[in-house]
């Protein structure tokens, strides 16, 4: 297909190493690819700008984003999502925000998505495992939303839940984490425009595994903090609970910012493995790159202390 | 029919066989979006494995009355020690990319690094010894008593594992569970090899292992 200089191309379109390098896997996977192919056209593909606010890295190919995925409702194993998600129910949906707000309020997913202009944001996605990926989401600045509700002066933090369904996830129960997953912003990290609430990557719907159909993106902190298949928002004014600093509080602190200074007891974070490479060579950014931004937040924090 | 050689050599290609298909999948660079942790992961997953299946082989020659399957076990031992290698290559490798200071600051900081290099460490000298020229040199009793550590390496490696993992424990807990029922066999009369008439021969070298003479003796 000829493309004009610059045209983007769809990101269903980029062929992930793995698969050029296996033809004769991929010409086996045809029929599968050929349902798959079905499914794209019937998926909505959104209508996006890009936003300054993203990198100019190249993002990871979409086969591994949605194959890769830290999701326990659905299994711990990194492929469990993908596969056990598939038929997670995500429609209809709404979200409620309520607490220390003015206006409280449900949202449906319709709301949600025509409450501001949705964005493409490409940001670096810093996982607590030391291992980063390059992901072009799809949504608008957390604070958009709040604002509709009219934070009470009082609120001082955010707090989210996911969805949970037991029957739906069954292998939650085994995980060793307790559900449903929660977790929590400080109102200020909540507003700053680089916090996403996220409806879409690579230009189309999130799928399930990824947080479908709502989540949040704080690129700026560990991939645990961004929050998947958010049912309620909640503005509080002491800190909110979090699923992995109740379950592991010396492993992982409320505030989980991205920081090579810093190391999780079982590794350091000094480096990470940019997937699919192999290897632990990329040097790990301070606030995952966007110190520029979001260092001002912490001022006059002990970021050893508050980690 | 336990004797046979061709089944000896079966079994050897049966052990190979996750090598083989962890190569096969490198060739193809098919190793998942994260390539270290999958063949650091398949490689661990094996090394305990073959632990396991090194421990079982005392109790269930005494149990299934298979005293020969003690041919199989230096075998099991040393593909233990191979995988265990192979982890270890993708650690030093893949993740310290060869940094060795680097290396010997997780050793001493992380407690399941700790562990896993432990696990390492004490199996090396017994796949060392494994040869029946080292279990002369050592005589049978000395040789028994250093090769007790297989124990204590099977029970770093499950601390090992226990200590890396997130929060599903399952895993971890089901091989503490098999290592200490190993254990425990050996420690019943009847199954421990010890309480059982023991041959004067070289093939006390084993231990506990009455009927491991002869034939096996040679290793060679
Ligand atoms: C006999 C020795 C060892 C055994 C039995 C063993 C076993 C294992 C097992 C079962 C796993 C987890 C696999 C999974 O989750 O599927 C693992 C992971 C790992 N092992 Fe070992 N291991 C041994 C030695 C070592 C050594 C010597 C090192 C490095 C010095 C090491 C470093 C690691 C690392 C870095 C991981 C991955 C941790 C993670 O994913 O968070 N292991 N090992």
């Amino acid at each position: 297909m000829a493309r004009k200089l610059g045209e983007q191309i769809p990101y269903s379109e980029i062929t992930p190493k793995s698969v050029y390098l296996n033809r004769r896997a991929f010409l086996a996977a045809a029929p599968a690819a050929f349902m798959g192919a079905r499914a794209l056209l019937a998926a909505p593909r959104f209508q996006t700008r890009r936003s300054p606010l993203s990198t100019s890295e190249p993002p990871t190919a979409q086969q591994y984003v949605t194959h890769y995925n830290n999701f326990y409702e659905f299994g711990t194993a990194k492929d469990d999502p993908a596969e056990n998600a598939a038929l997670f129910k995500t429609s209809p949906w709404s979200v409620s925000v309520d607490g220390l707000v003015k206006q409280p309020r449900k949202f449906t997913m319709d709301e949600l998505l025509k409450l501001a202009p949705l964005e493409e944001r490409v940001y670096r996605h810093r996982c607590v495992e030391a291992w980063s990926i390059v992901v072009p989401w799809v949504g608008y600045s957390l604070g958009a939303l709040l604002r509709q509700a009219q934070p009470d002066p009082k609120a001082k933090y955010v707090a989210f839940e996911s969805y949970y369904d037991p029957k739906q996830m069954p292998l939650a129960r085994e995980s060793g984490i307790a559900f449903p997953y929660v977790d929590g912003l400080r109102l200020d990290e909540a507003m700053h425009p680089l916090a996403l609430l996220c409806v879409g990557m690579y230009g189309e719907a999130l799928p399930p595994q990824d947080g479908a159909p709502v989540r949040l993106v704080v690129p700026w902190k560990y991939g645990f903090k961004s929050i998947k298949s958010i049912v309620k928002i909640r503005l509080v004014e002491t800190q909110p609970p979090c699923t992995w600093n109740i379950a592991n509080s010396r492993e992982y602190g409320f505030y989980s910012n991205v920081n090579p200074n810093v190391d999780h007891p079982r590794w350091s974070q000094a480096k990470e493995q940019r997937l699919p490479s192999p290897f632990k060579n990329h040097a790990t950014q301070m606030f995952n790159g966007y110190g520029d931004q979001v260092a001002g937040l912490y001022s006059g924090m002990d970021l050893k202390k508050l980690f | 029919m336990l004797k046979s050689r061709p089944l000896k050599a079966l079994i050897f290609a049966v052990c190979l066989a996750p090598a083989a298909w962890l190569g096969w999948r490198i060739w193809r660079m098919d190793l998942t979006a994260n390539p270290l942790e999958f063949i650091t992961h398949f490689t661990g997953d094996w090394t305990i494995r073959f632990l396991v299946i090194t421990l079982a082989v005392t109790p269930f020659r005494k149990l299934l009355r298979l005293p020969d399957l003690i041919r199989f076990r230096r075998m099991f031992g040393l593909f233990a020690f191979f995988y265990a290698c192979l982890h270890f290559a993708t650690y030093l490798w893949l993740d310290k990319l060869f940094d060795v200071p680097e290396m010997v600051k997780d050793i001493g900081k992380r407690p399941f690094i700790t562990a896993g290099f432990a696990a390492l460490v004490c199996i090396a000298p017994l796949a060392a010894t494994s040869t029946a020229g080292w279990i002369r040199r050592l005589g049978g009793r000395r040789w028994r008593l250093l090769h007790r550590l297989v124990y204590v390496s099977a029970a770093a490696g499950v601390a090992h594992y226990y200590w890396l993992v997130k929060s599903d424990i399952r895993l971890p807990a089901l091989y503490g569970l098999l290592v200490a029922l190993m254990l425990a066999l050996r420690l019943v009369p009847g199954v421990r090899g010890s309480a059982a008439p023991r041959k004067p021969a070289a093939g006390s070298a084993y231990c506990g292992s009455p009927a491991s003479t002869g034939s096996e003796r040679g290793l060679s």
